[in-house]
């Protein structure tokens, strides 16, 4: 309860800083204007005015942050509608993208974490822990080309003739809604936007089981004479997979960072490539009110993970 | 402030030269890690010599040969190449001296920017862990902030208010560092401050404040030579980090512009021609790759053998 009333100050302050650095740049939420030589310097003082930005700083926060408390993120010019619609339109598309990354990226990364640790030392273990390396230091934008290029452009050829020719863009324009189709638009970025955290995964899920494998209860269960698979999965897994939450929460800023670049070079029409567009376009309110949902996200995700922490682990309690 | 000197140093010179031993064993004996040196050390080399190595000017155009198309790699197509090793870019530059200028500016922004990060890293962490009460407090929120918002939107954000500010043009290598610098000290701040915590209750740390030195002098010449291992490895790390990151910007067109080259923007130019062209999407990502991976080894290996007990 106390970490839930803590995170309401750090939103805030969140907020703050986001407003400082966004709202106080030279042009601000005008700037889209101000490159309009039909709007004249008239306008632009009816426009500040009209915006309230001919107001003190603190008040205009106040003013901005109120309006986000009832669901009013502004107007995004780049989109021509209200932010939080703007965002709102795009987001299925993308929790589509993250969700399936996510399932995907945990049962992989945590079951290669698992044979990793079981059979430490031996080939299996170097191949995965060298692949882990290997996918936390890929850049993810040249990962997703070098897909691009191996399967939409060339497509992989296959015994018996065939070719896999994996589509690259996002969502296909056929009409009728058509499982197989969506999924295959779904492989390649999902792999590229699981890349990072299933290297992640693996090699926190191998370094937790090898601790758990290590401790008192472990050597007891085997001087029982229990089976070493009964051990691993009664008592091992079950102790080793607790920290994995922790880490689940903190790689989603980076999950949520790859995103953008993801759904950006493989046109998946989702808040990422709406993020990029106003990126491009200069369009501070949507920058803006992305960047807070971010914010909240990650905040929320970090409490989640420590309550469900404390509620696997009843050695851990907070105050 | 003679009065420190006999009461401290003795204890930690032992310590040191315990741990140099060790420490130059054990990395020694981590072969990626030393794998990793070999290689950073010939991409370092090849970012210093860069223009010695380089047989072309990066920025010029091969007007006489190039007709359009990109031209291939030599082992490609010997009689095509006219002497581009690597080939060309889709404007005719030599793509093989534009990878070696690129190594300089992932190298350098990688070293800077992570020195900038461990400068305003360690001065909080250090101010935090050894005042405690309310700075501890106060700068540990600052620090839940700066790691609650995702760094890449953020660092976007950043430099897309430069480009509109002035023009795209103001994104040059300094003001890349100083972005990318100013917004990742979180970790080293967290860690410095978690070893002060401990150190300053240790009794050297008491033994240094009885005497009366000051808090500036206590800091910086027995807290924090104490505390330094962790430093190296998260600042090796956060090199590697800071490449990749330097490059993605670059890449999406908000890092460093061109003409100058650097192998995050070289990627951006040659998405549009991966069909026709791999060599232009291919080779710049390599050298990303390879030199993450090498600095990546490389902080591994200081890890275990600078403290196996560190994670």
């Amino acid at each position: 309860m106390r970490r839930t009333l803590q995170s309401i100050p750090l939103l805030l302050l969140i907020s703050i800083i986001l407003y400082a650095i966004l709202y106080n740049m030279p042009g601000g939420p005008l700037a889209p204007y101000l490159a309009n030589p039909h709007i004249t310097p008239a306008d632009i003082a009816r426009l500040k005015h009209n915006l309230g930005m001919d107001q003190p700083v603190p008040i205009q926060y106040l003013k901005w942050l109120l309006h986000v408390l009832t669901g009013d993120m502004g107007y995004s010019t780049s989109n021509s509608e209200p932010v939080l619609q703007a965002i709102l339109e795009r987001l299925p598309a993308t929790l589509e993208l993250m969700l399936t990354s996510f399932v995907f990226s945990l049962a992989i990364g945590v079951t290669a974490g698992i044979v990793s640790a079981v059979y430490r030392y031996t080939a299996v273990d170097y191949l995965i822990t060298t692949l882990a390396f290997f996918g936390q230091s890929m850049p993810v934008f040249w990962f997703a080309l070098m897909m691009q290029l191996a399967f939409a452009v060339h497509g992989i050829p296959l015994p018996f003739g065939y070719q896999i020719q994996l589509p690259s863009a996002g969502i296909s324009a056929s009409d009728t809604f058509d499982w197989g189709d969506r999924l295959s638009h779904l492989i390649l970025p999902t792999i590229v936007l699981s890349l990072l955290s299933l290297a992640l995964f693996s090699r926190f899920m191998r370094s937790s089981l090898l601790e758990v494998l290590n401790t008192d209860y472990m050597r007891t269960a085997a001087a029982k004479g229990l089976a070493f698979r009964a051990i691993l999965f009664k008592h091992g897994l079950k102790n080793a997979l607790i920290p994995v939450v922790t880490i689940v929460a903190l790689s989603l800023p980076g999950v949520l960072g790859g995103a953008i670049i993801t759904e950006d070079i493989f046109a998946w029409p989702g808040t990422g490539r709406l993020f990029y567009n106003g990126l491009t376009q200069g369009d501070i309110s949507l920058l803006m009110g992305i960047l807070i949902i971010l914010a909240v996200a990650v905040v929320f995700s970090n409490l989640l993970a420590d309550v469900v922490y404390a509620w696997l682990d009843p050695r851990v309690k907070y105050d | 402030m003679s009065a420190s000197i006999p009461l401290q140093p003795g204890a930690v010179d032992d310590d040191q030269n315990v741990s140099k031993v060790t420490f130059w064993t054990r990395l020694r004996r981590h072969k990626l890690a030393i794998a990793g040196i070999v290689v950073l050390s010939i991409i370092v080399l090849a970012a210093v010599f860069a223009k010695q190595l380089a047989p072309f000017d990066p920025n010029a155009i091969d007007e006489v040969h190039w007709q359009g198309p990109p031209l291939p790699p030599c082992f490609v197509d010997h009689a095509q190449c006219w002497g581009h090793v690597l080939g060309t870019d889709e404007v005719g530059r030599d793509l093989f001296s534009r990878l070696l200028f690129g190594a300089r500016i992932s190298l350098m922004v990688g070293f800077f920017a992570v020195l900038m990060e461990v400068l305003i890293g360690t001065s909080l962490g250090a101010i935090a862990g050894y005042y405690g009460k309310w700075v501890d407090w106060s700068i540990m929120r600052v620090t839940d902030v700066f790691l609650s918002i995702p760094l890449l939107p953020l660092l976007l954000v950043l430099t897309a208010i430069v480009a509109a500010s002035s023009s795209k043009a103001a994104l040059n290598f300094g003001v890349i560092v100083l972005i990318i610098g100013a917004l990742s000290w979180m970790s080293v701040a967290r860690l410095v401050r978690a070893s002060f915590l401990s150190l300053r209750e240790r009794e050297f740390a008491e033994a240094a404040r009885a005497v009366g030195n000051r808090d500036g002098r206590i800091i910086f010449r027995h807290l924090l030579p104490n505390a330094i291992a962790p430093i190296i490895v998260q600042a090796t790390l956060d090199i590697a980090g800071v490449i990749i990151l330097e490059s993605t910007l670059s890449f999406l067109g908000f890092g460093i512009q061109p003409p100058t080259a650097s192998w995050g923007n070289m990627l951006s130019n040659a998405q549009a021609t991966v069909e026709t062209a791999w060599w232009a999407a291919v080779f710049p990502g390599v050298c990303i790759l390879v030199t993450v991976l090498a600095i990546n080894y490389i902080g591994d290996g200081l890890r275990d053998a600078l403290d196996p007990n560190m994670r």
